[in-house]
């Protein structure tokens, strides 16, 4: 299995290369594109299948022992994230070949190796054993959001997107300057010795690392009150592109602070954490409330619901942590489904705005069932994935009497569920008009049924998270063990291969 | 650490600070050249102190003694990895700079549109409150940078009276950016 640890880091790397040297040669690029992302999902997916039985695999890059060298570790709580990261990368890249042929679609020279470099940076730092391959995991994945976000170079996307390069870059700087500090505090920057040192340090030092941290990965995911950037950036974006950063980038903010503040045993931050995560789920949510345009609503949701998985972090208990690896794999399919349905609305009306589109239930009814379901999900009903996600976090949450995030949780769940029935009154509801002022450009039927094909796709996962809930939750459980018992991580990842 | 880097790490810091809360895009990327080799040298700083150069086999009396003497190698090591990284990121702000004047004829981080947008709300609700309304009052509320006659703010304004801008300016934008 040590193998497939790389592969699935190298190969959309390798692949990336090559399909921007062949990137005007449409065919050629798109098979390579395709099959190079659908080949590093299966290996996530057989990665995630053996390490549930056979338990954590370490690699040491160029056999150097991990006090100097890179290690890639792939335990329980890193296969789970890969796999749904992987599986929601390879059904966006289907419906954008789907949707390019469309007005609002992205550059496809442009979006395929992007996307695949986006791959690479996400699978680095999902299975990075150290803390500065881990910085250089997520300038990969910065670098190709930039190119992302901007490649179209129109007014609104250069605009925003400077916001978002000006502050993500902020954010790296002070990453540096934290592993400056964690080097000089304990003379390494592998996580597993981390895990066994940083417990040793004087509190001060302690509370400085793990605050520094905070920000630096809080800033990467829109926790309160570091979000103000997202909104901005995420809407101008093409669809296709949205759905990849909205499904993904902030969830791998929260999934590094799970890893770096579990591991290093930062409990002393939970009540703090709390207190964030709640201002995150309510600001969030008023936020998208406040909102007239679809895509808008959808950008505070993530924030919103950054604040769930923060409030599981914060509980530092297994159930809390386990509960946000849950909700952590639930979320990126449910918010990229919301984000495709959005970019479905965009190409079949020419607008995402709620004032202007009406009626969309008649004219597109399977859009309108995806969307309800999906927007059913994020609010947390059952039977769906975001039921039991939410369910796991409260019971965390009373199991060790933090009654006050509990409530301020069920409120935004209400809250999230009205500016869902907001979109739905304003786009699908009501008397369907064609308004002659929207600039509708006829829309291929192959393209059309490609990108319903890939959002259909992209639903099925989401069932498929919530029928297999149970076996999901073991895994996350066993996850969060795995993490909130340091020392087995530590002798793990140092033993192996000696 | 040695005092003087310290020094050197505060300096740069500081200068870097001061540049990057600039408006003007081509200082933000000096601030940000400034601030990653402050974040450098304090790498080098965590590495302690100097010594000879970390090369195998070169000194053997080293080798048998533990490496005593060889300055720390690691922290040279991600420092180069840093510095080739801070170098394609200028490169890419600063294109995105050049993009930036092409299109607006300055290189000035705008504010956001919907920001904007509310603000100019609130000011047309103060206006129909007042009962007065003229253009020079406008401007001087707004950022410098919102003049561009197409940019859309002044639509809401011409729907002064219902007390929102119901064609928003975000509205045009999006809908330009996403089609």
């Amino acid at each position: 299995m040590s193998s497939v640890v790389g592969l699935v880091v190298a190969v959309p790397l390798v692949a990336s290369m090559l399909a921007l040297a062949i990137r005007r040669h449409g065919m050629f690029r798109d098979v390579l594109v395709t099959s190079s992302l659908a080949s590093t999902t299966g290996l996530a997916i057989a990665l995630l299948l053996s390490v549930r039985t056979d338990g954590t695999v370490v690699v040491r890059v160029g056999d150097w022992s991990p006090e100097l060298g890179i290690v890639l570790v792939a335990d329980r709580f890193a296969a789970l994230v890969l796999a749904v990261a992987m599986v929601t990368i390879l059904l966006v890249e289907l419906f954008a070949i789907g949707q390019r042929r469309t007005a609002s679609g992205a550059d496809p020279t442009v979006v395929g190796p992007m996307l695949l470099v986006l791959t690479g940076g996400v699978a680095l730092s999902v299975l990075t054993g150290d803390l500065f391959t881990l910085f250089v995991a997520f300038e990969l994945m910065l670098v190709a959001s930039y190119v992302l976000l901007t490649h179209q170079g129109r007014r609104g996307q250069v605009g925003s997107g400077m916001t978002y390069v000006v502050i993500n870059l902020l954010a790296s700087t002070f990453f540096l300057f934290g592993v400056a500090f964690v080097y000089a505090a304990t003379g390494t920057v592998n996580f597993a010795l981390l895990a066994e040192r940083i417990p040793e340090l004087s509190s001060g030092v302690r509370w400085g690392i793990g605050l520094w941290f905070l920000v630096v990965f809080g800033t990467k995911a829109a926790i309160f009150p570091l979000f103000s950037w997202l909104p901005d950036s995420y809407p101008t974006a093409p669809t296709t592109i949205t759905a990849v950063f909205a499904g993904l980038l902030t969830k791998i903010g929260v999934y590094v602070m799970i890893r770096f503040h579990v591991l290093t045993g930062m409990d002393d931050l939970g009540p703090l954490m709390l207190v964030i995560a709640g201002f995150t789920m309510v600001v969030g949510v008023a936020g998208a409330l406040a909102q007239d345009d679809v895509k808008r609503i959808l950008s505070f949701h993530i924030i919103s619901q950054i604040g769930y998985m923060l409030m599981g972090l914060g509980l530092f208990s297994v159930a809390g942590v386990a509960g946000a690896i849950f909700f952590l794999v639930h979320q990126i399919p449910v918010k990229t489904v919301l984000f495709l349905v959005g970019g479905l609305i965009e190409t079949d009306r020419g607008t995402s705005a709620l004032d202007r589109v009406n009626g969309l239930i008649t004219r597109r009814p399977i859009v309108a069932a995806a969307f309800g379901l999906g927007a059913l999900s994020l609010a947390g009903l059952p039977p769906f994935s975001g039921f039991v996600a939410k369910f796991a976090l409260i019971d965390a949450g009373i199991e060790i009497d933090s009654v006050a995030i509990v409530v301020v949780a069920l409120v935004g769940s209400v809250f999230t569920l009205l500016s869902m029935t907001k979109i739905w009154l304003g786009v699908f509801w009501g008397k369907p008009d064609d308004d002659p002022g929207l600039d509708v450009t006829a829309c291929p039927p192959a393209s059309w049924s490609t990108m319903m094909g890939a959002m259909l796709a992209m639903i099925g996962v989401t069932v498929a998270v919530a029928l297999l809930a149970g076996p999901i939750h073991d895994i996350s459980v066993d996850a969060a063990r795995e993490l909130l018992g340091g020392s087995a991580y530590t002798s793990l990842v140092l033993e192996a291969g000696r | 650490m040695s005092g003087a880097l310290i020094l050197v790490v505060g300096g740069l810091v500081t200068v870097g600070v001061y540049l990057v809360t600039s408006r003007v895009l081509s200082r933000i990327v000096l601030g940000f050249a400034l601030l990653g080799h402050a974040a450098v040298v304090a790498l080098l700083a965590a590495g302690g102190p100097a010594g000879d150069p970390p090369l195998a086999d070169r000194l053997g009396d080293d080798a048998a003694s533990g490496g005593e003497g060889i300055a720390n190698p690691l922290p040279q090591a991600l420092s180069l990895t840093a510095i080739v990284i801070s170098f394609g990121l200028t490169l890419f702000v600063l294109a995105l700079a050049r993009r930036q004047r092409e299109l607006h004829g300055d290189d000035l981080v705008e504010d956001d549109l919907e920001d904007r947008r509310v603000a100019a709300t609130e000011h047309v609700v103060d206006d129909t409150e007042t009962d007065r309304f003229d253009e020079t009052d406008r401007t001087d509320h707004l950022d410098p940078s919102v003049d561009d006659p197409d940019d859309g703010v002044d639509v809401g304004f011409e729907r002064a009276g219902t007390g929102r801008s119901v064609d928003a300016p975000t509205d045009s934008d999006t809908t330009e950016a996403g089609s």
